[in-house]
């Protein structure tokens, strides 16, 4: 096969581990500059996936194609290796110091000192770590040694960058603050980049395209609109944040506007699914208004209005869950504020809306 | 307490005099032992990493085979490089039966198992994704084997010492193979019981207190190296493979 533009290429890959399948993805192409983020539990296969891209790891069955090239030959595999470099969860460091451990793949590849100690400042002030250039790297922080092992690895000028849950071991202010460096420096390299993560903030932030992983397949993948707001289905629904999933049948429909049969209770929706088709409704808790009975004054354009009861408040912080029984399940998500102003209570009734472009559908089976 | 006094100012004398003899005998007792670790890191550090990185069937065997060579008897040892290096043994032709050739044969066997345990035991106390984040960065395997290997140097340094302490202090091996033959294969060790035996405990404790001092120097060189600031003297180096 020749040279190709497509950096990373999988096909019919399957691995292994004791004849425990624990991988499976039968074709999927990485373009170039984009920021493909894998999603998933923890242990779905993601982790695996990287380390095959990276040749460190046989697959049982199938091809890995880099660059359109399959390196088989140890010499083939190290020298595509070259053209990758990865991070991984924890920082990884080397007991050296900082800006040793970031020279060290300029070092092994036998570049010039200059060279080096360009590319390696350069990288200190891009990751803001340039005061600890002469620091041993094993006494850092978590986010600063993270930092270091994020600029060790973009140091190579990778044209391929692998990044394994690289925020996951670190603090919420650490993360977000990292999380955010990083976003502008994808965008700044436009680096070919598999990331790795379990949290859907940091695959809204950094994706181009999302692809959601359970059990060694991919469930779906596509922008992160696609993926977060059109869900293909429960699993999906339910690993992307969709906290309402209610089955039902659609009862009839004009034009795009599908009505959906729910315990009894009719659903608008906009929907190309046909009457008779059984569905499946993914509702976002951010999508539902909650209203007091008997406010007259309101006129809303929301085509779905319920009367309902409050099961339960989850307080999280600024943020208050609603737990609503409308004859169906239901979640909200309002603000504290909201809350307090509305004198909402457990037990007391509502009334529930969300518009029928809010609903998103997909037909069962 | 006189014996033990007149033992320590004999042993002062000898120091300070630089006595030939004394000095021949403690600088063979370091020609041999040094070279003996020297050449059983050449065995042991291999030998441990491959034991600590790899898998495979017969594995735990063979790292109970190490456990158990680390508390080799030396006169075992002797005896059995004796058998192999006597006339009608199969290296007889080589003639190096009371030798200190012979004498670094049965110290190598005796620190081998030792450098390769301390070896097998850091290398598995490392973090197993180490060598995943160096070849993922572009290393070679002998490069992250290197890398690998630096991140133990500290247990590194320690199996030197344990190999150095074990064959250094040991006396039935090279009694066996060596001989103890004045200006060829006397040692301080055999040095030592020699004298005690013939009843010149001054000259006894004279060779203690050098075995014991050479000891020390070569441990607190090897501790100087293992302790300096920042755990490692090559820290601010910049890390080399040419």
């Amino acid at each position: 096969m020749g040279q190709s533009a497509i950096p990373v290429e999988v096909v019919d890959l399957e691995q292994e581990y004791d004849g425990r399948r624990v991988l499976s993805v039968p074709a999927l192409a990485i373009k170039e500059g984009e920021v493909f983020v894998l999603i998933g539990p923890n242990g779905s296969g993601k982790s695996t996936f990287l380390r095959i891209i990276n040749l460190l790891e046989k697959p049982s069955r199938g091809k890995v194609f880099l660059f359109g090239f399959e390196p088989r030959t140890r010499s083939e595999i190290l020298q595509a290796r070259r053209k990758m470099s990865m991070v991984f969860q924890e920082p990884l460091l080397f007991s050296a110091s900082v800006y040793n451990n970031i020279a060290y793949g300029l070092r092994i590849r036998r570049e010039k000192e200059g060279r080096i100690r360009q590319k390696v400042e350069d990288l200190m002030e891009k990751l803001e770590i340039s005061h600890l250039a002469k620091r041993l790297a094993t006494g850092l922080s978590g986010g600063e040694a993270q930092r270091v092992s994020l600029a060790r690895a973009l140091a190579v000028e990778p044209e391929i960058f692998l990044l394994d849950e690289p925020l996951a071991s670190l603090d919420a202010p650490t993360r977000e603050s990292l999380r955010s460096d990083l976003g502008g420096l994808l965008r700044e390299l436009r680096i070919t980049s598999i990331y790795v993560t379990h949290d859907r903030t940091e695959a809204i932030v950094l994706a181009d395209r999302i692809a959601v992983m359970n059990e060694g397949q991919i469930l779906q993948e596509g922008t992160a609109d696609e993926v977060f707001n059109k869900p293909r289905d429960e699993l999906v629904a339910s690993f992307v944040g969709v906290e309402t999933i209610l089955r039902g049948i659609v009862v009839s429909r004009m034009e795009q506007l599908a009505e959906i049969e729910i315990w009894g209770k009719r659903i608008e929706a906009v929907s190309s699914c046909q009457v008779g088709d059984e569905v499946l409704v993914f509702l976002r808790p951010e999508d539902v208004t909650v209203t007091l009975p008997g406010d007259g004054r309101i006129r809303s354009s929301a085509r779905n209005v319920f009367p309902g009861r409050i099961e339960k408040i989850t307080h999280l912080g600024y943020l208050v869950k609603l737990h609503l029984d409308c004859g169906f399940s239901l979640r909200a998500l309002i603000t504290r504020v909201s809350a307090t102003e509305l004198g909402l209570t457990e037990g007391m009734g509502i009334m529930a809306s969300f518009k029928a472009t809010a609903v998103h559908v997909v037909r069962r089976g | 307490m006189d014996l033990i006094w007149q033992g320590l100012l004999e042993a002062v004398h000898l120091l300070l005099s630089l006595d030939a003899e004394v000095f021949e005998i403690a600088l063979l007792s370091l020609k041999v032992s040094g070279s003996a670790v020297l050449l059983s890191l050449l065995v042991g550090i291999p030998a441990g990493m491959f034991l600590a990185l790899t898998r495979f069937p017969g594995r735990n065997f063979l790292v109970s085979l190490v456990n158990t060579g680390m508390g080799l008897p030396p006169v075992v040892v002797g005896l059995g490089v004796s058998l192999f290096l006597w006339r009608s043994g199969p290296f007889g032709l080589f003639n190096l039966m009371y030798t200190p050739a012979a004498m670094v044969i049965a110290q190598i066997i005796i620190a081998s198992p030792i450098v390769t345990g301390l070896v097998l035991a850091a290398m598995q106390q490392l973090d197993p994704r180490l060598q995943l984040q160096a070849l993922s960065l572009g290393a070679t395997r002998w490069q992250a084997l290197w890398i690998l290997l630096r991140e133990a140097r500290l247990p590194t340094l320690a199996a030197i010492m344990a190999g150095f302490g074990g064959v250094i202090s040991e006396i039935g091996a090279v009694m066996m193979v060596g001989g103890n033959i004045k200006g060829q294969t006397r040692v301080l060790t055999t040095a030592t019981v020699l004298e005690a035996r013939r009843g010149n405990f001054d000259l006894a404790i004279a060779l203690s207190i050098i075995l014991l001092a050479l000891s020390f120097g070569v441990n607190y060189l090897l501790t100087m190296i293992q302790q300096r600031k920042g755990g490692a003297p090559w820290d601010s180096r910049p890390f080399r493979w040419k």
